[in-house]
């Protein structure tokens, strides 16, 4: 079982985001969970959400406490949230960031796999609006390996409608662009 | 064709609500149920289905208006969660006092005070002595299957009561995951259109919710206590029927390596497959643990409980409410009234676990079963431990 907690700020589409991933890795045959931190959001507040993915039924409801994969959609987090938080060592931590994954490892000081995209600069590009949580979506899929980037195209279309195909064309050029270190 | 789909769960209860054809929905939303009367409101408005939906301004006027829709023959849904449940409070006996066969979904929060948006089993516990029958769903996919179930049982006229379908708030109900969703056609002929056995209609007068002196109250409690003792046999048919057209197999408690267990731990709702998870990993360590899941409140099922604790030496009862200043939190206070007689009976410890939202582990758990696991030598200084209070 792989499990991802995202971070972002209230109103950039965490819970979003693991919505369509949960549903991506459903639309494939997979088994899935997608959460928020279940509470009251506040827009601009650091704000945390979840999922489980496996190849059968997932039983756990508890908390994620100790993931394989930690997304951040927001750079200003890194210094202020403990993002690394249970992440396990061999585990992976993806950042929306222009930084170098040296300088991510310094303020995060985690020492395992760092991962970056500047989606925030896909996203004004693409959608006009620096909102990435679809952007960071590509990165995940392309980062983890293990669901489709083809699988997130309907989910994707069926939430974001119009402006879906913009969303996709982000979420691509993330896949296409995540630096693994 | 049922189809495999991922949803959140309260809106896959707001769909599969749908397909039950419901005439009347009457709701006012309140965190974790939103999205359920949300998203139904939704599918009213966008014409996908014929219905009457009543945005009411409270939920004592929600349940005051299904109760005269389901009077006058229609069949009603409706959701509500913790304090709503106890603004309905008023009205919520007399649904089944009138045996009108509403059905609801209880997305389970905790009730306030302190102010508490999350999850337990508090306002569930509030009503459960009300009349309704009670269900309690461990995942998306009971949730799903135990709405359909729930209209078909209510409405049978050997039982004629309101249903309660719990689902636990945030844990089951804002949860993204799997369901196998059942089609139209499929709905339609599990659940044809409500009979009413009696309406109140002007040219055929008939009295409802009337006023029971003295002389009648006594036997009016006593039909409406054997009508929900009663109403487990057709409970179970519907079970069998929907297992033999679905393949999904529903029972009142749900057992779980419980053969040869020593130690048994019972919980009601979601928690039953993380619990799950740490029987595994005891038994991997040799520890006999088993595990049962009751999903089936109201009737209590005593006679299956006593069947599935036989042989253990220890019981573990999780209750999700705290039975303020009482002998024992709820769940387990009935556990032990119906082995009270048993000539042989394990040993029964209570831990109320996940109040309010509190998270509970597969770690917890094991380390519940392992504490238990000596109660039958030492007995516990309390009837009940609240676990994992913090005292620092």
């Amino acid at each position: 079982m792989i499990e991802v907690r995202w971070h972002g700020r209230g109103g950039q589409g965490a819970v979003t985001s693991v919505e369509l991933f949960a549903l991506a890795a459903i639309e494939e045959g997979k088994y899935a969970q997608g959460f928020p931190s279940f509470g009251p959001e506040r827009r601009g507040a650091p704000v945390a959400a979840f999922n489980r993915i496996d190849d059968h039924h997932i039983k756990v409801r508890s908390g994620v406490y100790t993931p394989d994969i930690v997304v951040v959609l927001d750079e200003s987090l890194i210094g202020l949230v403990n993002v690394a938080d249970g992440l396990k060592p061999e585990g992976i931590l993806l950042v929306n960031t222009a930084k170098s994954a040296k300088e991510v490892a310094e303020i995060t000081k985690f020492k395992g796999k760092i991962a970056t995209v500047d989606a925030t600069s896909i996203a004004w590009k693409e959608l006009g609006v620096p909102i990435t949580n679809t952007t960071m979506l590509g990165a995940l899929l392309k980062v983890l390996g293990k669901v489709k980037l083809d699988s997130a195209k309907g989910p994707v279309e069926h939430r974001f409608g119009r402006i879906a195909g913009k969303n996709l064309t982000a979420m691509k050029r993330a896949y296409d662009e995540v630096k693994i270190n | 064709m049922s189809k495999r789909i991922g949803m959140e769960i309260a809106l896959a209860a707001a769909e599969v609500a749908a397909l039950c054809r419901p005439d009347v929905i009457a709701a006012y939303p309140i965190t974790p149920n939103t999205h359920i009367p949300e998203h139904l409101a939704e599918i009213v408005a966008e014409g996908h289905l014929d219905c009457e939906y009543l945005p009411v301004e409270s939920e004592h006027s929600a349940l005051s208006a299904c109760a005269g829709a389901s009077a006058v023959g229609a069949r009603v849904f409706t959701a509500t969660s913790s304090q709503g449940l106890l603004y309905m409070g008023e009205i919520v006996p007399i649904i089944p006092a009138m045996r009108l066969p509403i059905v609801m979904a209880l997305g389970n929060r905790a009730l306030s005070g302190p102010i508490n948006i999350w999850n337990d089993h508090s306002d569930v516990m509030a009503v459960r002595d009300m009349g309704w029958i009670c269900l309690f769903a461990a995942n998306g996919q009971e949730t799903i299957d135990m709405i359909v179930q729930a209209f078909k049982i209510g409405e049978d006229h050997r039982v004629m009561l309101p249903v309660l379908v719990n689902l636990d708030g945030f844990q089951l109900t804002h949860v993204v995951e799997s369901m196998i969703m059942p089609d139209q056609e499929e709905v339609d002929k599990f659940l044809p259109p409500r009979k009413p056995y009696a309406t109140v209609h002007p040219d055929n007068v008939v009295s409802m919710g009337t006023l029971g002196l003295p002389e009648i109250y006594t036997e009016a409690k006593k039909a409406e206590d054997e009508a929900l003792i009663n109403s487990k046999k057709v409970i179970l048919e519907v079970w069998k029927e929907w297992e033999k057209t679905f393949g999904r197999k529903y029972e009142p408690i749900e057992s779980y390596k419980t053969k040869d267990a020593d130690v048994i731990m019972l919980t009601v709702g979601s928690m039953y497959e993380t619990a799950a998870i740490a029987v595994d990993q005891l038994h991997k360590e040799g520890f006999k643990a088993g595990l049962l899941n009751m999903k089936l409140f109201r009737p209590f099922p005593a006679d299956e409980l006593k069947a599935a604790v036989k042989g253990a030496r220890v019981l573990i009862v999780t209750d999700r409410a705290v039975m303020c200043g009482g002998a024992q939190a709820p769940v387990c206070a009935e556990v032990k009234s119906v082995l009270y007689d048993e000539p042989v009976r394990p040993a029964i410890v209570n831990e109320i676990i996940g109040l309010g939202g509190r998270d509970v582990r597969v770690d917890d758990f094991i380390k519940m079963f392992k504490k238990a696991a000596t109660a039958d030598k030492v007995k516990p200084e309390r009837a009940y431990e609240i676990y994992g209070v913090r005292s620092s």
